[in-house]
């Protein structure tokens, strides 16, 4: 008697626990081995950019919160930075500051969640519950300063929508004096455990040609040792003013792409407390007239936010709504490589190496 | 206190054969009684430990667990059990009904089973069999067989997965497991639980036997199916494995045999390994079970701080893990453990 094997298909998703949303995934397995992998995402789709259709330049801010609601605040910069671009406004110096540190702090937040849902995927629950003990503080840091916590809608165009509360700083010094701490500990718990290792190396590696030919940007794409990082190659903002480093991968593996994050939350923290020290005082917007009405034309700005090259494409008609917005959400870029990447690994490995690339549905659905 | 419940058992004794019962019945009813007190005992040993294991999590994460229901939150467990009796038990359409209700009801047969032979404290043994720990690894194994059955019977992909894991990952680590007792077996030369552990008034077997203490714990983890080797449930991959389609009590049957499987696996590791009911460094004057019960939380402990801190392996680095370093290595052990037994036994060296 012959005994006779065939593939099956597995639905992973959009109900699942660790598709980091309504992400899903139609799996051709044969045993436990991926044969092809079919992503499906659109789960989350709430057109945002048919909605900022009908709103004005400045209602269009509170929607790009919902875009990478782990970075608000990068998703603000995104769209603001545009805007700006399009209506040639110059941004005060103190606002740039304020924008850089609150940029940073979104993403540290944005890595110490990517750092502790991975962790919770590969199966330590406990690493997860240590790094949100940690983004807590930045929470209560963001909280001060826009009064949200995940949606800030802080940024303005040609500003921010209000000065440094008092105690801010004081109490963003001691968090980013605190953090090389945490980090160790993350280490401890996380990076430096065998099984962590064994689930991660070599796991899903990811050649350099590989990620530049699919457009990947970020965490990703430096994984694979490619130096590209916006605020370094092509300075926006203030960050030519800042000493700091891109940690680079070697490998491109799932473990280089999570540990990349640990050292780019070091670089951040590093970048905040220059701004801190370097923090002029005057205006915190410019000169903006109070209805926004640019001038026809469009403007294509990018920055880096913590999944990658955040890019927003504004056209204006000359009214005051604009007439097309466009985000380049990096998460759902990165994505593209993901049902190569999945082939011939294990379904653990489906959850580590999705995990890996650190997508948030929010900005992969738009 | 030392003889309490020996005590309780004689006096029930002589009170049944006051009253004119031959000696065939009191044997009978005694038997019923000693079953019935395990059988209260797993059952608030599983509750307890749901507690347990929940407020460990909670102080090895920074939080401070249930704390509402009941002075301490004691009786939050109880809370939970009379939520999910109170809830639905969904059968799913296309499931094997038959198989699909056997699952739960079945799943607490072996564990219970098992726990008549564990030897609880001085002269507490419901049955003190010749061949315990044979009996022990025998009728635990039944376990995999009744988890497998639930995962295919609920007709769900995820749930057979995981079964299919059970038997992969069982038949695997039951190996080591029963290759790293043979050590403590050539030890005594017996199969006994109380011959066991008498052989260790002196000294306890994990001096003796640290390797195969070793595998024995590992091997004991991946029975148990916790973490790391909870590939089984393994909830960010497969949902919750056989038991995805389970709700309610169904479910909660389950969650409790599975601690009633830790308190198991302990209860040998303490009977194996760590003198059973011995009291160390001559603190006799606390009685032989207390000692044990001790060792045994002890030993779930241990097994809770795996759980909290270690992520899970994949399903080929386990098979891998099991067959070319647990199973090599136990049969090392072996083979050192009968060299030493000779030499020992010769030479008087």
């Amino acid at each position: 008697m012959t005994i006779k094997t065939e593939e099956f298909l597995l639905n992973l998703g959009p109900q699942h626990p660790s598709t980091h949303g309504v992400f899903r995934i139609i799996l051709t397995l044969d045993g436990e081995t991926v044969v092809k992998a079919v992503p499906v995402p659109g789960y989350l789709h709430r057109g945002i950019e048919k909605l900022a259709e009908s709103r004005t330049y400045t209602q269009v801010i509170p929607y790009t919160d919902r875009l990478d609601y782990l970075a608000g605040m990068l998703m603000n910069w995104g769209y603001v930075y545009a805007v700006e671009k399009l209506m040639n406004v110059e941004v005060p110096e103190r606002a740039e500051y304020i924008r850089v540190i609150v940029g940073e702090l979104a993403r540290i937040a944005s890595h110490l969640v990517a750092t502790g849902a991975y962790a919770a995927d590969i199966g330590g629950l406990t690493g997860f519950i240590y790094t949100f003990r940690d983004r807590e503080d930045i929470m209560d840091l963001l909280e001060m300063i826009s009064g949200a916590r995940l949606t800030p809608s802080y940024m303005r165009i040609g500003g921010v929508a209000a000065d440094i509360p008092d105690g801010f700083i004081e109490k963003c010094r001691r968090f980013i004096d605190y953090l090389p701490d945490a980090i160790e500990e993350y280490n401890g718990l996380i990076t430096g455990n065998e099984i962590f290792q064994a689930r991660t190396k070599n796991v899903a590696v990811l050649s350099a040609e590989k990620a530049i030919d699919m457009s990947l940007s970020g965490p990703v794409l430096r994984a694979s040792g490619v130096n590209y990082d916006l605020r370094k190659a092509r300075p926006y903002s203030v960050y030519d003013r800042f000493e700091f480093e891109v940690p680079l991968g070697t490998k491109g593996d799932c473990f280089d792409r999570y540990y990349v994050r640990l050292l780019e939350m070091e670089q951040s923290a590093k970048i905040i407390r220059q701004a801190l020290d370097q923090l002029p005082e005057g205006p915190i917007k410019g000169k903006v007239p109070k209805v926004i009405k640019p001038p026809k034309g469009e403007a294509y700005a990018e920055i880096e936010s913590s999944k990658g090259i955040m890019g927003t494409y504004v056209v204006s008609d000359g009214s005051t709504n604009p007439y097309r917005v466009h985000f380049r959400r990096p998460s759902f870029v990165n994505l593209g490589y993901l049902d190569e990447m999945l082939k011939g690994w294990k379904i653990a490995d489906v959850i580590a190496i999705l995990g890996s690339i650190d997508i948030v549905l929010g900005e992969v659905d738009a | 206190m030392e003889n309490l419940f020996v005590n309780m058992a004689s006096g029930m004794r002589s009170l049944l054969a006051s009253a004119g019962l031959p000696d065939a019945a009191t044997n009978f009813v005694l038997m019923f009684l000693k079953l019935g007190a395990i059988l209260v005992y797993i059952l608030i040993s599983a509750l307890w430990l749901v507690y347990m294991e929940r407020k460990v999590s909670a102080y090895m994460q920074c939080r401070i667990g249930p704390n509402r229901v009941g002075p301490l939150g004691l009786l939050q467990t109880t809370a939970d059990i009379g939520k999910l009796i109170s809830k639905e038990f969904i059968i799913p359409r296309c499931a094997d009904k038959k198989l699909f209700l056997l699952g739960p009801i079945l799943i607490f047969m072996p564990p219970l089973a098992v726990f008549a032979v564990a030897p609880f404290g001085k002269d507490m043994v419901a049955i003190d069999m010749n061949i315990g720990v044979y009996y022990f690894l025998a009728v635990a194994s039944l376990s995999t067989v009744i988890v497998w059955m639930a995962g295919w019977a609920s007709n769900n992909k995820y749930s057979l997965i995981g079964g299919m894991r059970v038997v992969a990952q069982m038949v695997s680590y039951e190996m080591p497991l029963i290759l790293s007792i043979v050590g403590v077996i050539i030890l005594t030369g017996t199969l006994n639980m109380s011959e066991i552990i008498r052989a260790q008034e002196d000294v306890w077997f994990i001096f003796l036997q640290p390797l195969g203490f070793l595998i024995y714990l590992i091997a004991g983890v991946a029975e148990t199916n916790r973490a790391p080797f909870d590939l089984v449930e393994g909830e960010s991959e497969i949902i919750c494995g056989p038991f995805t389609e389970y709700s309610g009590m169904g479910f909660a049957m389950f969650f409790l045999a599975e601690y009633a499987n830790v308190v198991l696996v302990s209860v040998m590791a303490v009977t194996l390994f760590f003198g059973g009911w011995h009291a160390p460094l001559g603190l006799t004057f606390i009685p032989s079970w207390i000692w044990f019960l001790l060792k045994v939380y002890g030993m779930i402990f241990l097994f809770m701080w795996f759980r909290w801190t270690y992520p899970r392996i994949r399903v080929d680095q386990l098979m891998e893990f099991g067959w070319k370093v647990l199973v090599p290595l136990s049969i090392a052990n072996i083979f050192v453990t009968g060299i030493g037994k000779y030499l020992y036994q010769t030479i008087r060296w």
